[in-house]
């Protein structure tokens, strides 16, 4: 079963990462750039019996290891059903 | 006193602790790999800075679930010490062992340069040799040393007097141009509840002979030494 976890820096703490690209995209001439906050994203094919089982497992994972909930918020959502299907 | 240096994939500043441990206060010292978990022999354990198992996913968090990391749980619990510098801190704080996280410098930048930092906390077994007050210098190297631990948690920080060290003036005034990573109030050292537990991005073991421009390390090393005399570790062995 694949899921997807996005992990953000909780609103208000400041991220100086996403602040550079923001500068260098102004740069560009993205002028119109009015704010932009970089995550992460990480695929996970985890062997469970049920949607509900895989989410648990996931969730287990970003509480353990992915995520450092002091600084990050993350979600877990489903991959499509299209990448899912075999080839 | 037998000490522990720790080896990750990815730490550089073992051989110098090693060293400075074997050469400098002549202490009975080995290295611990990662994953060993049996820490029985030692009296403290130090975690070096480096770039742990390459920094991946944040700077200290895979090694803070390493096997030797698990394990210091249970060392400290039975009474032993443990210093982390640097990496050796993120990997504290991500392993929960200290409060609070280490973030991407402020200023973006990679800093090496000198610190001067305020002595807080006097009564801590690595710093009960220094004086309230009193200005260290010691260098940092790091790009992600930015001290961040939200609004509960530093107040209970400040409360336990768990901040040790402050990034400061050489007068050691407490003020925002002193301060090279944008850590939350300048806050360079903390400690656990016990005082066992020591994390600091400076390093100690880079300013612990004259040759390297500057002893004030070395104070944390003696500090540590007397603290043992003290408490009966070196009439056990």
């Amino acid at each position: 079963m694949k899921l997807r976890v996005l992990i953000r820096l909780k609103p208000g703490i400041l991220d100086v990462q996403g602040a550079a690209v923001q500068r260098a995209l102004a740069g560009l001439g993205f002028a119109d750039l009015r704010d932009l906050r970089v995550g992460k994203l990480i695929e996970i094919d985890v062997d469970a019996a049920t949607p509900g089982a895989a989410r648990q497992r996931v969730d287990e994972m970003c509480r353990k290891l992915l995520a450092n909930t002091i600084l990050e918020d993350y979600t877990i959502e489903a991959i499509e059903a299209e990448r899912l299907a075999p080839r | 006193m037998r000490f522990g240096v720790v080896v990750f994939p990815g730490t550089w500043s073992d051989c110098d602790f090693h060293y400075v441990i074997s050469e400098v206060i002549r202490q009975p010292v080995k290295y611990v790999w990662h994953r060993d978990r049996n820490l029985a022999d030692l009296d403290c354990v130090v975690l070096p800075g480096g770039f742990s198992y390459g920094d991946y996913l944040r700077a200290g968090a895979v090694a803070g679930k390493s096997p030797v990391v698990e394990a210091l749980r249970e060392f400290v619990a039975n009474g032993g010490y443990v210093l982390g510098s640097c990496n050796g801190f993120q990997i504290l704080c991500e392993a929960g062992l200290l409060p609070g996280v280490l973030m991407r410098n402020e200023c973006l930048q990679y800093r090496c340069q000198s610190t001067n930092l305020l002595v807080e906390n006097v009564e801590t077994p690595f710093t009960r040799g220094l004086r309230a007050g009193q200005v260290l210098t010691m260098p940092i190297s790091h790009g992600e040393g930015k001290y961040y631990a939200d609004a509960p948690t530093l107040a209970a920080l400040k409360a336990r007097q768990g901040i040790v060290f402050r990034y400061a003036t050489v007068e050691g005034q407490v003020v925002k141009a002193a301060n090279p990573n944008g850590s939350v109030e300048n806050i360079a050292g903390v400690v656990n509840e016990t005082g066992a537990v020591l994390g600091l991005m400076p390093h100690p073991e880079r300013a612990a002979e004259t040759a390297m421009g500057g002893t004030d390390g070395l104070l944390l090393f003696q500090s540590l030494l007397g603290t043992l005399v003290e408490d009966g570790t070196f009439l056990k062995r």
